[in-house]
């Protein structure tokens, strides 16, 4: 609980060193998580701010508001900035980057200037996506599929697919130090199901990452050669497949969606446990089903193609195993719902943030369930309703847990406490926000409206309107967290070492933690959330 | 894994002539109709080629089960990969784009 | 709140006397060798699915234009391709020697192998910009100059494009693998590299043999493609 007599530290990590080469040189884990920190948060905002156009122009069903080519590149760039700068590294590059050494009792990550270059190779490759849009944007949606992009496309494909493919190699790297750091730098008594459940997390999301990505940069290569060099590959004038980039570009691209949900688990496994004040019910099957995900995720790509033109054999087979790989996921839902029953619930910000996740994962997860129905995903393919599918769990999943993340682990991160009623406001302004925006397009999907355009026959325009006030809602929830965590970053109550009175290594050192973690490398003997049982002894 | 084992240079020398040999192998039966054999055998000469490299060049034999873990799965996932997409083109019924 | 055991003193971390190479997040210098082999292999396996999205392009376009590929195989030269198959399968003799003679402490056999292996690397790279030239010359790069049979233009350029984008690569990483094998050198000649702290080099020799590895996949696959049907 936050101690009335709460101190900052003298000597933590945010006053090791004052100036900015001791920011842009350091290899301090944690002030790398927050150099992520601003990079992500900006693309949000960029991002964001495409989707603020996208929806402007869909309140009206006459595509007035920019022309047809100008659509294009709005949500394409919308879906680049959001996919690979901001949702792939948000949770993981700072989140995982600040806490993961905290909890295993070590100093720093594996590779302190790996961690480091990665961050500027995020930095350089957004550079070059950046300038991408500002020379003229690029049009082929975020999935660049071929022979548009390599063949027909005006628009800047070749400076944005190099800014994905560098920004790539962070994502790689990230996962390299993650699993290399997991596996050997555990503290004393630290054994693998000791370990938080966020951990278990981050490593079967590096798993994915190493796996994964590189597919994806090859891809991009192949697609830069036939666009600069006008080789083949992908080119049906001299024989080449169109589809075969859609295998090579979702076998990343799906498990891609994993490494954005994953690591938002993680933090929904601690938020519950702790306003809980729980042991998470079946820690052990969590922590495989993480695993699970990670494995499964790399057998359904197919999933992505059903109409492309992949054989129908190939297409059930794909569908099969995406109804399989709920199957892990649903076992985490029931795990936490089975947590929080009987538990001590404390309804604190991040846990508003923990119950709006797994109420909209859910949703999001189970509308999943519709589109591996081969019958049923014909019908809505590239309609409104896959929009909605993933925006529920990109956004009423990973952003709501990476929210909920943020301010658990603010005071920790800060060593002050934000304004607890402003937050629960937010909170609850982005719930409804976000469903007004997205549910209609359920509606809208099914009844027929294709996403990417940006005209539609005036019957849908009612939904539309729906879903774009619900976006400025949201816009509007997601602003005002801005405001009070950089106010109380200043101004905010100190916290003290463990203001939630949760159990976690994290919480064993100071908030802010000094640079080396700890003061001694703690050896550990406990189970990972073994919470006191409550005055009733009803708690397992 | 840190410099626990010393291979004995006798054992990297006789690795290095099995590869040559194999090499001067795959290049001949290249010349030799076998049909469909011909990939097979070649594909088949490289991957002992490699295994030979993994094992002894990489001390992979002489590895934690991790390392062995991390190979056979880096292996196991480019299986993965070309598996499922052979596995599609394999059950099209249409023919290629010419 | 749960009892928090005491935390007790950090094993075996003094100040005065680590070595000069072990960094100040690892315990020993073992953590550290072993947190870098892992390391590499991690991304060595990076590398695996990396080349393996070209193999299985390649793979699916060869099942379709067997011809094509068979005939544009042809055309690249299988004493060169050899050739180089046999300097990288002797870098690698050198590398293992290297790792070897770095584990016994022995500078000077470190530095004439890792002398020799850059050489033979340097060897390959050679030949190959003597075949680039030649597929140059001969109209052979895809593209509006591609010149071939008009039987297999179309596919044929589809072979090509694999051969230089996957031979390419490799020469990428090879030109890579000469600069990590400079800065080891280096490291042996000033003497950081030790017998305690040799990792450095087989961490090195792990990417070096993964490179042959590559080349040893694609000799078979681009150079030896229906050689004994004379076309």
């Amino acid at each position: 609980m936050p101690s009335r007599t709460a101190l900052l530290p003298p000597h933590h990590y945010l006053n090791d060193g004052y100036g900015i080469t001791s920011w842009l040189l350091t290899r301090d884990h944690k002030r790398i998580a927050l150099l992520y920190l601003a990079g992500v948060t900006f693309f949000f905002f960029v991002g964001g701010a495409f989707a603020v156009l996208i929806r402007l122009e869909l309140a009206t069903p006459a595509g007035d508001l920019v022309n047809d080519e100008t659509y294009n590149k709005l949500f394409t760039m919308h879906g680049v900035m959001m996919v690979f700068f901001f949702l792939i590294p948000a949770i993981p590059s700072v989140l995982g980057n600040f806490l993961i050494p905290i909890m295993i009792g070590a100093k720093d990550l594996a590779f302190p200037k790996l961690n480091l270059a990665s961050w500027y190779i995020y930095v350089i490759g957004s550079l070059f996506t950046l300038y991408a849009i500002v020379s003229g944007g690029l049009d082929t949606g975020w999935t660049f599929y071929t022979p548009f992009s390599t063949i027909a496309s005006t628009s800047n494909v070749i400076p944005a697919a190099l800014g994905i493919f560098i920004t790539g190699f962070s994502s790689i790297l990230t996962g390299l130090n993650f699993i290399v750091t997991i596996h050997r730098m555990r503290a004393p008594g630290l054994t693998w199901f000791r370990l938080p459940l966020f951990i278990w997390s981050h490593y079967a999301t590096s798993l994915i990452m190493v796996l994964g990505t590189p597919v994806i940069a090859i891809t991009i290569i192949m697609v830069a050669a036939d666009r600069l060099f006008h080789f083949g590959i992908f080119d049906p004038a001299v024989g080449g497949d169109p589809v075969l980039f859609q295998h090579l570009f979702w076998f990343y691209s799906h498990p891609a969606v994993y490494i954005m949900i994953l690591p938002a688990m993680g933090v929904i496994s601690e938020l519950v446990a702790a306003f809980c004040r729980k042991q998470v019910f079946g820690y052990t099957f969590v922590a495989f089903a993480s695993l699970g995900i990670a494995v499964l995720g790399f057998l359904v790509w197919g999933h992505h193609m059903f109409v492309a033109g992949q054989s129908v054999y190939a297409a059930l087979v794909f569908s099969i195993l995406s109804f399989l790989v709920a199957i892990p996921s649903a076992v985490k839902v029931f795990n936490w719902t089975a947590t929080m029953y009987k538990g001590s619930i404390a309804w604190e910000t991040p846990m508003l943030y923990a119950i709006g996740f797994i109420g909209l994962f859910t949703i999001g997860g189970l509308t999943g369930l519709f589109l591996a129905a081969v019958g049923l995903d014909v019908h809505v393919t590239d309609t409104y309703f896959i929009v909605a599918h993933f925006h529920y769990i990109m956004v009423g999943g990973t952003i709501m847990a990476y929210l909920g993340g943020l301010h658990y682990w603010w005071p920790k991160i800060s060593g002050r406490l934000y304004n607890e009623r402003m937050a629960k406001v937010s909170a609850v302004i982005i719930f409804i926000g976000f469903n007004l925006t997205f549910f209609p397009q359920f509606l809208l999907g099914y009844l027929g409206m294709p996403r990417r355009y940006h005209a539609y026959p005036p019957e849908f325009q009612v939904l539309n309107v729906l879903s774009s006030a619900g976006a400025s809602i949201l816009g509007v929830g997601y602003l005002i967290p801005m405001v009070y965590l950089m106010w109380s970053l200043r101004y905010g109550k100190l916290a003290g070492s463990n203001p939630w009175g949760a159990v976690g290594l994290e919480w064993n050192t100071t908030s802010p933690p000094p640079t080396a973690n700890f003061a001694e490398t703690p050896i550990v003997t406990w189970a990972a959330y073994e919470y006191p049982t409550t005055v009733e002894g009803h708690v397992a | 894994m840190s410099n626990h084992v010393i291979v004995p240079v006798r054992t990297y020398y006789l690795i290095f002539l099995t590869l040559m040999v194999c090499t001067a192998i795959t290049v001949a039966v290249a010349f030799v109709d076998l049909g469909r054999l011909n990939a097979v055998v070649a594909m088949t000469i490289a991957v002992l080629k490699a295994t030979l490299v993994v094992l002894f060049f990489m001390h992979v034999k002489y590895s934690t089960r991790l390392t062995w873990a991390v190979v056979i799965g880096s292996v196991f996932w480019l299986g993965i990969l070309i598996v499922m997409t052979a596995g599609d083109y394999l059950t099209r019924r249409w023919s290629t784009y010419g | 709140m749960p009892e928090i055991p005491a935390v007790a003193h950090e094993r075996g971390h003094h100040h005065h006397h680590h070595p000069a190479a072990l960094a100040h997040h690892f315990e020993d210098l073992g953590q550290q060798s072993e947190a870098a082999t892992l390391g590499m292999w991690v991304f060595l396996v990076t590398e695996v699915l990396f080349f393996g999205g070209l193999f299985t392009a390649y793979s699916i376009y060869r099942a379709w234009y067997p011809d094509a590929f068979a005939v544009a195989s042809h055309e690249l030269d299988i004493t060169l391709g050899a050739t180089n198959t046999a300097v990288l399968i002797t870098s690698s003799l050198t590398m293992a020697l290297a790792v070897h003679a770095a584990q016994l402490g022995e500078r000077g056999k470190v530095l004439i192998f890792l002398a020799l292996t850059m050489v033979l690397g340097a060897a390959f790279l050679g030949i190959k910009s003597v075949e680039y030239y030649e597929k140059f010359v001969e109209h052979h790069v895809p593209g509006p100059n591609f010149q071939f049979d008009e039987k297999y233009f179309k596919n044929a350029q589809i072979f090509f494009s694999l051969y230089f984008v996957m031979t390419g690569l490799h020469a990428l990483h090879m030109i890579i693998g000469l600069g990590i094998m400079t800065w080891m050198f280096i490291w042996s000649w000033n003497g950081t590299i030790t017998r305690e702290y040799s990792n450095p080099i087989e961490v090195s020799g792990l990417y070096w043999h993964f490179v042959d590895i590559v080349w040893i996949f694609l000799f078979p696959l681009l150079y030896l493609i229906g050689r004994h049907v004379h076309v």
